[in-house]
């Protein structure tokens, strides 16, 4: 018997280690490997990423409207409890103004924090992880311009198990690819430029594409709609239903004035994803709609066999 | 029997139509979407897809009014969900805030009428017009359903 219960011990150790081992933060680069790659910065190009990115969407001061002023604090309501984004102002104390770029740009890619603790996916990093070195690095010149404004969020409010940071690296295992894309060659270029918008900074499918139980999103069903995650009202499908009737047109439209085809003006959550595309260029917009237009339509999911 | 169907039908029709007529979240929703192919045929003449027609701005600013002065009392505190609404909570837990901007909606219309006489006009006060629909959407409406 005392074998037995020294055994089951043992095994409990060694899972904890293996669990500990396997979730341990994996940075995109070290401090060398990003100097390697021998990017400039570029502020003005790096503004157009932001408003990509729709960074202002969670991290702008709230009770104000200035999209510059980055000092966090809106809170997210989940399934798995409250989420703060954090101040990404320059302020060195309380912002990412003491960052190194090798730092901001593992948090956008791989999700991870200087020295080491994961973030939580509430940041979009399953779909930043696809943006290219070059924008991150003309995102974070841009940043730097921007005012520093003091002052920390709160810190997350989450349900156990949520609430084990560690346990983010599990997740990471089974979710995060830390793949770029890699453009298609039989596409044109507006359409791979539009993919790169969507599932890149433009992170459309974390709001569009359903959700597994672990908060996973499920690519089989990628932009095919799902509720928002504060359970009230849904981010439609684009993939069946009325949005298959709209035009490229329809969609360059709304996406600029929120104005749809039917005299709806988008709502909730795309009234900001639609002020921040509004900054790109046109030819970016036309770019995301050429790009939704060409996937394959998806029914809703099947019934569960009884 | 043709005749008894026809009674039957009839009533139900009479019926769905007092019904709709007491239920807000039906009625908010009709005028939601006549105010908005009303502000879209503005919209369309701002952007310059359509041409410039007085007449139609004239009705559509019309149709907004009447639709702006009528729903801010369509959001009972028993209409908070059902009906494929898509009003969100919020509406209820700030509804000094909502009611402030329906008003200031109807301000800003009212503004439009009396002073759109020509296309010069119409671009210069349309978008005050426009941007009600967009700043309070963000606030109080989600897709549902």
């Amino acid at each position: 018997m005392k074998r037995v219960v020294l055994i089951l011990a043992l095994l409990v150790v060694a899972g904890a280690a293996l669990a500990w081992v396997l979730s341990a933060p994996k940075p995109r680069y070290t401090e060398a490997e990003w100097q390697a790659l021998g990017l400039a910065g570029d502020a003005a190009a790096g503004r157009l990423v932001f408003f990509a990115g729709g960074c202002e969407s969670c991290h702008k001061s709230p009770g104000q409207d200035d999209p510059l002023r980055l000092g966090g604090g809106l809170e997210l309501k989940t399934p798995f409890g409250s989420f703060y984004p954090p101040n990404i102002s320059s302020d060195p104390a309380d912002g990412v103004g003491s960052w190194r770029a090798v730092d901001i740009a593992n948090a956008v890619l791989s999700g991870v924090s200087p020295g080491g603790p994961h973030l939580y996916p509430a940041f979009p990093y399953s779909s930043y992880q696809r943006m290219t070195p070059q924008d991150v690095v003309d995102l974070i010149a841009f940043l730097h311009t921007l005012p520093a404004v003091p002052g920390r969020a709160p810190a997350n409010d989450l349900a156990f198990p949520f609430s084990i940071r560690r346990a983010v690296g599990l997740w990471k295992l089974l979710y995060l690819d830390n793949a770029g894309l890699r453009p298609d060659p039989g596409q044109s270029a507006q359409w791979n430029r539009g993919r790169y918008l969507v599932e890149g900074p433009g992170h459309c499918g974390e709001c569009h594409t359903p959700r597994g139980l672990l908060g996973e999103m499920d690519e089989t069903r990628a932009l095919a709609g799902a509720p928002l995650p504060d359970g009230h009202g849904k981010s439609p499908s684009l993939r069946s239903g009325g949005f298959l009737d709209w035009t490229t047109a329809d969609i360059v439209e709304a996406l600029t004035s929120g104005f749809t085809p039917v005299g709806d003006v988008l709502g909730a959550g795309m009234t900001a994803v639609v002020r921040n595309l509004a900054e790109l260029p046109e030819s970016d917009r036309q770019a995301i709609a050429v790009y939704l237009k060409s996937l394959p339509p998806l029914g809703p999911p099947a019934p569960a066999k009884p | 029997m043709k005749r008894l169907t026809t009674v039957v039908i009839a009533l139900a029709c009479g019926i769905g139509a007092v019904w709709a007529a007491t239920d807000p979240i039906a009625e908010r929703r009709a005028l939601m979407k006549s105010d908005g192919m009303a502000a879209k045929k503005m919209f369309d003449m701002s952007k310059g897809t359509t041409p410039f027609d007085l007449a139609t701005v004239q009705d559509s600013l019309k149709t907004l009014y009447d639709g702006a002065s009528k729903s801010a009392a369509l959001f009972p505190d028993d209409s908070k969900t059902g009906g494929g609404t898509a009003a969100l909570p919020a509406i209820w837990q700030n509804k000094a805030d909502f009611d402030a901007r329906f008003a200031k909606f109807v301000k800003d219309v009212a503004a439009a009428q009396a002073g759109i006489v020509d296309e010069a006009s119409f671009k210069k006060l349309a978008p005050a017009v426009f941007q009600n629909c967009g700043a309070c959407h963000e606030l109080y409406k989600a897709k549902s359903g």
